[in-house]
């Protein structure tokens, strides 16, 4: 050995260690910080959305007693269905009953700023209960958009005033509003539900889990079961490696230039939307069976086989039921993404103002996802609660779908 | 009669035929001295399948034939000649009359249209008989057959089996026809866009300012120019959004894989999973709401006036957070791919942990990073809703962040949604764009795919 | 226990040191003396702690997040797993070979420069040539190397791939070197080599090897541990372990009835 020191053990190698490790310290607390950043603005998005959706679930409504029993309206038949009563009400005056109830109520100027439709309201509580036309029950009518906006100190100078009398009076308020998730899109924040965008989007589900599900599975069986290495199944592989990362619009580009133009009755309806996801969804779940096939162990094929079973038989009986759990998982993610997917509905007219809730998966519908985006366009302050509300509608359904995902991942999934 | 009645009668009598089918093999498989050559319950998707296949078949074709047949023959009814020629109003002539003839509607707003209800319910009725004949004819011809053959020697499992795989084929093959369809639907129509605008006007102009309402005939090829675009896409997706998702996402990565202990790791993760799955319309609002208006006073505040409410800052910025647990996730497979050797090996040399990460980890991981950033740049280019909604309308030719900037996926979305025809060049740039689009995408893609692959084997 | 042998100037000194994975002891109690001047070959059936015994050493089980170490261990008589211990100056000083050869994937000249740089022993780049050259030369690979040191380290065979990782050791300057079964990936003409090279680094460094070919710990090393189970079961003159061991279980070990 030298008789030198080795050059380990210098004090000049210590003074170099102190500075080595002062920046493993930095570089330690800039991925902290990367992580955190993430995590904070994860956060932050969360809040403001919580806290401009907490007054989506509200509308501004006005305390109004409505003397039905002096209206001289008829009462409507026993058993009748809402719409027809709704019919009956609205051709027998009571629009015009609110009106001068309301106006006794409230001023001619608040009674100006009732909401067009707020007699529905009435109507839909009579429907209910038809003993209320005998009395003079007090109604929450929802007002305007523009006093609601008064009421929340924006906009609308000169209703303030009426706004801080109505308040004082404690006739105008703010309420939960549970027909926001069993009304359609509207015209006016205040009358804005989101029943039919809710009930599309379930629409346009069904239609790409019908065709994806099936279709992905057997297309992820055939490649990890049966399919030769040849050119054929390299293309097939190619291709689903690529559609997997093909940006969504593009998808919508082939809804509208194929299925529109095969079926074009059929513009803005669920099962074009459904059809063209499913396009999208379908490398989502090929990829994910065939890692849930693939890890299905050989020695269980094997097994089967050396009773006599065939391929088909080996197949639909040992290994699709121990892969199905992995192959859900990736379903359900699949699904989740299609379900938040906006960009190739717009292409394929999905974006109609659509009030009426679809009846039927030929019917003109839009989905969640793109009335949020064509609510995002108005400026109404009333219009950005409702929009952060359905935002909120939409991440809870997305939440629970990766929870049961993570779920079945975590209870099913079996090391071998 | 609708599509969904005639499905549902094709799988009711499909199921009969099971049934039957399977009566008739537990006959002879009871008996005494023979071994039949499949179980009963193939003999009976034998039959089944040969009832419903056919039947499906022909309810497809069906279902596209019968409404042109209906149209033609309420078109020769007398009520029909009376008709507007053209436009708006004969189709909805011609809508409300069919809306009431189905059940679909009370009445007619249009008096002319009272006329057309009877040749359209009679049209219905005609063709309504003709699909449940032919359906029924070809269940029973097709099950009869198949019904015959059912005999203890028949293999009905190997039939059968053939059948299940080619489906699975059929299945397998919808990859290359989608892969197809998009690739002929983008051609085709960027073929016609290339007859009207010279592709290179298209592709080196500098001018953005498509009219839809101009004539379709002459079309102002100085108005096509998509370059300033290409660059606002590339500014936005692959410049603003990755300056932020490359090294947030690079250093989460690392901290995750190589400081945070177990615990923490198990929390941080699916948190990171959430932002990924938060839908782009949801990051779309954000930006447009809480982002744009943030850098819009903020700029102002530092004294530039014109800053706009709309700009490529805004947008890039909340995609990038969007990509972020993109890259991470593919810098923490690459990571994770680094024999565990390497890391020993340079930790046993005395190196500390940021420099085995930073000058052997980091390195040897490298190919699977820019591959996962190759992937991310093609995700980000090709994200819509954000742009839409934060990047603007106006096709500027900048490097200010702060302007307004388009991209393609913004003009796809806006040429396809307004009131263009579709055959004015305007709506058929839309599909010229997204053919560019899609090349740079499946290019991009394909790299990236060959590159992992070569990076893994390496490691094997 | 045997512990007979207790040189005259012990580099390292482990005393009692037991190393568990969680709850699973790996290794029982062990005491040895490591002696600066000589080969010190550690044997004994896989699974019998030895090389978890090596890797306590230089406290790579660190890098294992269930490991745990009870005992001493003594480098020049500093505890080194006391608290304010640095381990990088540690492993500097205790450097390590692993059972596969482990080249970075970099060129042969960054693979031995990369000690040298990070921990800032060659303030210039002549003297970082030099002392690459000088480790090369040392490892015996110098001659065949010396016109492709651009290219990647992964390239060589495999046996001049782990005379790469000798030299990437050596070239820290490190005080014991400790090599885990370096032989056991490879053929065996360049078994042979690494040999002949362990044989010229004796008297340079303090040599440990962890081997299960009894045949190479009797021609590299002139000290000898047998373990078993997790225990020292014998640690003696290699002359005198293999030719006439106190120990019945290291006597059926050496004569072939089990391993």
């Amino acid at each position: 050995m030298s008789n030198s020191p080795a050059p380990t053990r210098t004090p000049e190698f210590e003074g170099r260690l102190r500075k080595r490790y002062a920046s493993e310290r930095r570089f330690r607390l800039a991925g902290l910080f990367a992580v955190l950043f993430s995590l904070a603005v994860l956060v932050f998005l969360l809040v403001t959305m919580g806290l401009n959706g907490a007054g989506g679930f509200q509308r501004v409504t006005v305390q109004v007693p409505v003397a039905l029993g002096q209206s001289g309206l008829p009462t409507p038949p026993e058993g009748a269905s809402s719409a027809d009563v709704t019919r009956l009400l609205e051709s027998q005056g009571l629009p015009q009953v609110v009106h001068s109830n309301a106006e006794r109520a409230l001023g001619a100027d608040g009674a100006a700023q009732l909401s067009p439709d707020a007699w529905r309201a009435v109507a839909a509580s009579v429907s209910k209960d038809p003993a209320q036309m005998l009395a003079t029950p007090t109604f929450a009518l929802p007002v305007a958009s523009d006093l609601a906006d008064a009421m929340r100190g924006a906009g609308h100078e000169e209703l303030q005033p009426l706004a801080r009398r109505l308040a004082a009076e404690r006739k105008l308020d703010r309420q939960f509003d549970p027909g926001f998730l069993t009304r359609s899109d509207a015209t006016d924040p205040q009358q804005v539900g989101i029943w039919g965008a809710l009930k599309g989007s379930m629409l346009t589900m069904a239609v790409t889990l019908l065709l994806a599900f099936p279709t992905g599975v057997l297309a992820a069986l055939y490649l990890e079961e049966f399919a030769k290495r040849n050119r054929w199944t390299d293309l097939i592989e190619v291709s689903i490696n690529n559609l997997a990362a093909v940006p969504s619009i593009i998808f919508g580009l082939l809804g509208l230039g194929v299925f529109l133009a095969i079926f074009p009755n059929w513009r803005s309806a669920p099962l074009v939307g459904g059809m063209t996801l499913a396009l999208m969804t379908m490398p989502v779940i090929v990829i994910s069976g065939r890692n849930a096939i693939k890890a299905v162990p050989p020695s269980i094929r094997d097994g089967a086989m050396a009773l006599g079973a065939s391929p088909i038989q080996v197949v639909f009986h040992h290994v699709l039921p121990l892969a199905l759990p992995g192959i859900m998982t990736g379903t359900i993610i699949g699904m989740a993404r299609a379900l938040g997917e906006t960009a190739p509905l717009l292409m394929i007219g999905m974006r109609a103002f659509v009030a009426t809730p679809p009846g039927g998966f030929t019917d003109p519908a839009t989905v969640l996802p793109v009335q949020i985006f064509l609510w995002s366009d108005e400026i109404d302050r009333g219009f950005v609660e409702r929009t952060s509300a359905a935002i909120i509608v939409l991440l809870l359904f997305l939440l629970v779908m990766n929870g049961v995902a993570i779920y079945l991942r975590n209870r099913f999934e079996r090391r071998w | 009669m609708s599509p969904a009645f005639l499905l549902l009668l094709a799988l009711g009598l499909g199921l009969t035929g099971w049934l039957a089918a399977r009566a008739r093999a537990w006959r002879f498989t009871g008996s005494p001295g023979t071994r039949a050559a499949a179980l009963p319950v193939y003999h009976a998707w034998y039959v089944a399948l040969w009832i419903a296949l056919p039947v499906l078949l022909f309810v497809t074709l069906w279902s596209v034939a019968a409404p042109q047949l209906v149209s033609q023959a309420v078109m020769s009814s007398p009520a029909a000649a009376a008709l507007p020629p053209f436009g708006m109003e004969r189709q909805a002539i011609l809508a409300e009359a069919h809306a009431v003839a189905t059940g679909a509607a009370h009445d007619v707003f249009h008096p002319q249209a009272r006329g057309l209800v009877a040749p359209f319910r009679r049209a219905f009725g005609q063709t309504d008989a003709i699909g449940l004949a032919v359906t029924l004819l070809i269940a029973f011809a097709a099950g009869a057959w198949a019904f015959l053959r059912v005999k203890p020697d028949f293999a009905a499992r190997t039939r059968v089996e053939r059948a299940m795989l080619a489906a699975l084929l059929l299945a397998s093959l919808v990859a290359i026809l989608t892969t197809l369809g998009i690739f002929l639907t983008l051609v085709f129509e960027t073929v016609r866009f290339f007859g009207m605008v010279n592709p290179v006007d298209f592709l080196f102009g500098l001018q953005w300012g498509p009219d839809p309402m101009s004539a379709a005939e002459h079309p102002d090829a100085s108005r096509y120019g998509a370059l300033p675009l290409f660059w606002g896409t590339i500014y936005i997706g692959a410049i603003i959004a990755m300056v932020v998702a490359i090294p947030l996402g690079l250093m989460s990565a690392i901290y995750l894989t190589q400081y945070a202990d177990q615990r923490l790791r198990k929390w941080i993760k699916p948190a990171l999973e959430i932002l990924a799955g938060v839908p782009t319309v949801v990051y779309g609002y954000f930006a447009a709401l809480t982002v744009a208006p943030t850098i819009r006073d903020a700029a102002r505040a530092a004294g530039i006036a014109n800053a706009s409410s709309e700009s490529a800052l805004a947008a890039g910025l909340v995609m990038g957070v969007m990509i972020i647990p993109f890259v991470s996730s593919m810098a923490d497979d690459s990571i994770a791919a680094v024999p565990q050797a390497m890391r020993d090996g340079s930790l046993a040399m005395g190196a500390t942990k940021n420099e085995t990460i930073r000058r052997v980890l980091v390195p040897a991981a490298l190919p699977g990073i820019v591959a996962g950033v190759m992937l991310a740049i093609s995700r980000a280019i090709g994200e819509t809703m954000i742009v839409v909604m934060a990047a603007g309308a106006a096709a500027n030719l900048t490097a200010n962040p702060l302007a307004a900037m388009t991209t393609v996926t913004f003009q796809i979305v806006a040429m396809l949604t307004g009131e263009g025809s579709f055959d004015h060049p305007a709506t058929l740039s839309a599909f010229a764009l997204g053919f560019v689009l899609f090349l740079v995408t499946l290019a991009l893609n394909f790299v990236a795919l060959r590159v992992v692959k070569r990076f893994r084997e390496a490691y094997e | 226990m045997t512990n007979a042998v207790s040189p005259p100037d012990p580099k390292m000194r482990a005393r009692e040191v037991s190393v568990f994975y969680g709850a699973k002891k790996a290794v029982d109690n062990v005491s040895v003396d490591i002696p600066s001047e000589y080969v010190t070959a550690f044997i004994g059936p896989s699974g019998c702690g030895k090389s978890t015994f090596l890797r306590a050493l230089n406290r790579m089980n660190d890098t294992i997040a269930s490991a745990r170490v009870e005992g001493c261990i003594e480098l020049d008589g500093e505890d080194i797993y006391r608290s304010n211990m640095d381990v990088v100056q540690l492993r500097a000083r205790v450097g390590m070979v692993f059972q596969k050869p482990n080249p970075f994937p970099k060129s042969i000249y960054e693979n031995v420069a990369y000690g040298p740089r990070i921990h800032g022993l060659a303030p210039a780049k002549p003297d970082l040539d030099a002392m690459v050259e000088k480790s090369l030369r040392r490892a015996g690979l110098w001659d065949e190397v010396k016109d492709r040191l651009a290219d990647s380290g992964t390239t060589l065979s495999g046996g001049q791939q782990q005379r790469l990782c000798i030299a990437r050791a050596i070239a820290v300057d490190p005080e014991v070197i400790l090599m885990d079964e370096p032989c056991s990936a490879l053929d065996p003409i360049a078994t042979a080599k690494i040999e002949e090279l362990i044989d010229e680094l004796r008297g340079r460094y303090a040599l440990v090897i962890v081997t299960h070919s009894m045949q190479q710990a009797a021609r590299v090393s002139q000290r000898t541990a047998f373990f078993h189970l997790g225990h020292l079961v014998e640690y003696g003159e290699t002359s005198q372990i293999f030719t006439n061991p106190r120990e019945e279980r290291t006597k059926d070990y050496i004569t072939g009835r089990y391993g």
